[in-house]
């Protein structure tokens, strides 16, 4: 039989519906082979003691027939999800031994559906950043690496922890969540499946805010199939978030038909920039000919304002960051650094608690808001980020669904592209727009480089449509026939 | 545009983070950098466009204004880095 750790989540659900397995083997195989990966870092905090008790919950459950849609599967949290009695840090000094008394709804809706939590994962401080390297609790190693190179690579970011613990089947899936590419890139960069579902389609209630237009949670998992499932179960309207929307959950898995005859996909000029690598380029246009072989009609669109996306987003994200990051103050929770007066005490704190590309964002987001630059910057980034979302509600006049690539390279060494904030910014470029825009992308591991790392190609879909993209990402998925592993990942 | 130290000063100051002097001029640098990145939206023609405020299509919700929750005071101190007799305390800020 095929080692429990290695089964996708479809299959671990329909072995234990037949009874092969209980959730506690299943549990305790994850819980082992998280402490034999320990040194990816993959994890901030692992509770498997809380895993196994769920796991017990859950079998007990099942056998009075009360069976959720993830009923006892081990999934991962990342850990800027606030979970009840479980210390929830954003990978920040400043929440460091912060202790939520509440659950965000994402988190608790996997837990109604029967999920069990192996732990909460590491990502870049606050979610910001593109490689993990900004974590307080240190960077994460990808379990892919170069042929023949032993030099650690970087999982992507902001959910690194995430995508390299799912890569290294350490966890089922996990929960990512996504403001410019942080769950589609770091998919990308392991070799997994990744979605940003709309905005509004997942609740942020209880998620630590980054950039409130921006951010959405979505799953990380090893196939479509499984994305579907779990973004069933993370999905759903709130009324504790006032920008979820008021929709039915669709049955996302009923859209995996496999057929895709006649859907228009778009392919974007403005995508393939001078100096995309050719090796991006190639895995590409492969994704083009598998479409066609498929039935469906490529067909050339034009988004003309994707050259300005990044520099909108890095007003846009950084503004509401700083405005968001204003609560840590050192009174209610978190850090507190000593000094003479009230002001003193917030300035130490801060000073102490927040990372530098933390502190570089709140500057550089209290630039563009303050008096005399608001107009300049921030309300000329949201009047473009206007004419980029109208880029896209144009192209959907004639095409059903959009095929990019999801990075401009393949997972890069730890510590490269640290010298200058912009060459690690450009990691989100292909990203970037659809975030703006709200709409949801998926990445999907589309083949290897010449060095055997995994490339990600991203579908973008219409606004609520991620039923089409995961149709068509799993008909892709077919087609590319992905099976390679990360190095030590045995079959 | 490039920012200069004093810039950087009053920017740190209203973000409230504590910079010293001697980082004043390398933060000038790496923020300059990216002020000039952001820059090029200049060239973008925006006229009669009006800036997207809401991601989705739709209008803000109503609710009931009644009480949902509460009688959690000690839920909302248990983190407070100090806390006492069911307040939140800090520095002295009256004289």
């Amino acid at each position: 039989m095929t080692r429990l750790t290695d089964l996708t989540m479809a299959q671990a659900r329909d072995g234990l519906a037949k009874g092969e397995f209980t959730s506690v083997e299943l549990t305790e195989a994850h819980v082992k082979a998280m402490e034999a990966a320990r040194g990816l870092n993959a994890y901030i905090t692992e509770t498997p003691d809380l895993a196994l008790e769920q796991a017990k919950a859950s079998d007990e459950r099942r056998r009075k027939g009360e069976a959720g849609a993830m009923e006892g599967l081990p999934v991962a949290i990342k850990d800027l999800f606030c979970t009840k009695g479980v210390r929830t840090t954003a990978a920040s000094k400043i929440l460091h031994d912060f202790t939520p008394p509440y659950e965000s709804t994402v988190s608790d809706n996997l837990l109604k559906a029967g999920a069990v939590s192996l732990g909460k994962t590491n990502l870049d401080e606050f979610a910001m950043g593109s490689s993990n390297m900004t974590s307080h609790f240190g960077g994460v190693t990808n379990p892919w690496k170069r042929r023949g190179d032993d030099s650690p690579l970087v999982p992507g970011g902001s959910s690194g922890g995430s995508a390299a613990a799912v890569a290294a089947r350490i966890a089922l899936g996990a929960t990512g969540t996504d403001t410019g590419g942080s769950i589609r890139q770091p998919a990308a960069f392991c070799g997994i499946v990744g979605i940003k579902p709309t905005y509004g389609r997942c609740s942020r209630w209880g998620t630590v805010a980054f950039a409130s237009s921006l951010d959405q949670a979505g799953p990380m998992t090893r196939t479509v199939r499984d994305a579907a499932i779990m973004l069933g179960a993370m999905a759903g309207h709130d009324p504790k978030d006032s920008t979820s929307a008021p929709m039915a959950v669709p049955d996302f898995e009923a859209a995996l038909t496999g057929d895709i005859r006649g859907l228009k996909v778009g392919i974007p000029k403005e995508y393939r920039p001078e100096g995309l690598s050719d090796e991006i380029a190639k895995v590409w246009e492969q994704g083009i000919e598998w479409l066609k072989a498929a039935g469906a009609e490529p067909v050339e669109i034009s988004l003309p304002h994707t050259k300005y996306a990044l520099a909108t987003y890095y007003i846009v994200a950084p503004a509401e960051a700083s405005s968001n990051l204003a609560r840590y103050d050192g009174v209610r929770f978190g850090l507190r650094v000593d000094g003479k007066s009230l002001d003193e005490m917030y300035a130490k704190t801060r000073a102490e608690g927040f990372g530098s590309e933390v502190k570089r964002r709140i500057m550089i987001g209290t630039y563009v808001l303050s008096a005399g630059y608001y107009d300049a910057y921030y309300a000329k980034a949201q009047k473009v980020r206007a004419l980029i979302a109208e880029d896209f509600r144009k192209a959907y006049e004639t095409v059903d669904v959009i095929l990019t690539p999801t990075a401009p390279s393949a997972a890069f060494g730890m510590g490269e592209k640290m010298d200058d904030p912009i060459t690690m910014y450009l990691n989100d470029v292909f990203t970037v727009p659809t975030s703006l825009a709200g709409l949801p992308g998926l990445s999907l591991p589309a083949g290897l480089n010449a060095e055997g790392l995994p490339l990600g190609l991203q579908l973008i879909g219409r606004p609520f449509d991620e039923e089409t993209v995961l149709k068509v990402a799993d008909v892709m998925e077919q087609a590319a026939g992905f099976t390679a592993r990360p190095a030590g990942v045995e079959g | 545009m490039s920012l200069d130290k004093a810039t950087v000063r009053t920017i740190a100051n209203l973000a409230r983070i504590e910079v010293p002097d001697e980082e004043l001029d390398h933060l000038a640098g790496e923020l300059s950098r990216i002020v000039d990145f952001v820059e090029q939206l200049s060239e973008v023609n925006t006229d009669g466009v009006a800036p997207m405020t809401s991601v989705a299509e739709m209008t803000l919700p109503r609710r009931q204004d009644v009480v949902s929750d509460g009688n959690c005071r000690d839920g909302v101190l248990a983190n407070a880095p100090d806390a006492d007799d069911g307040f939140f305390c800090v520095p002295k800020v009256v004289e």
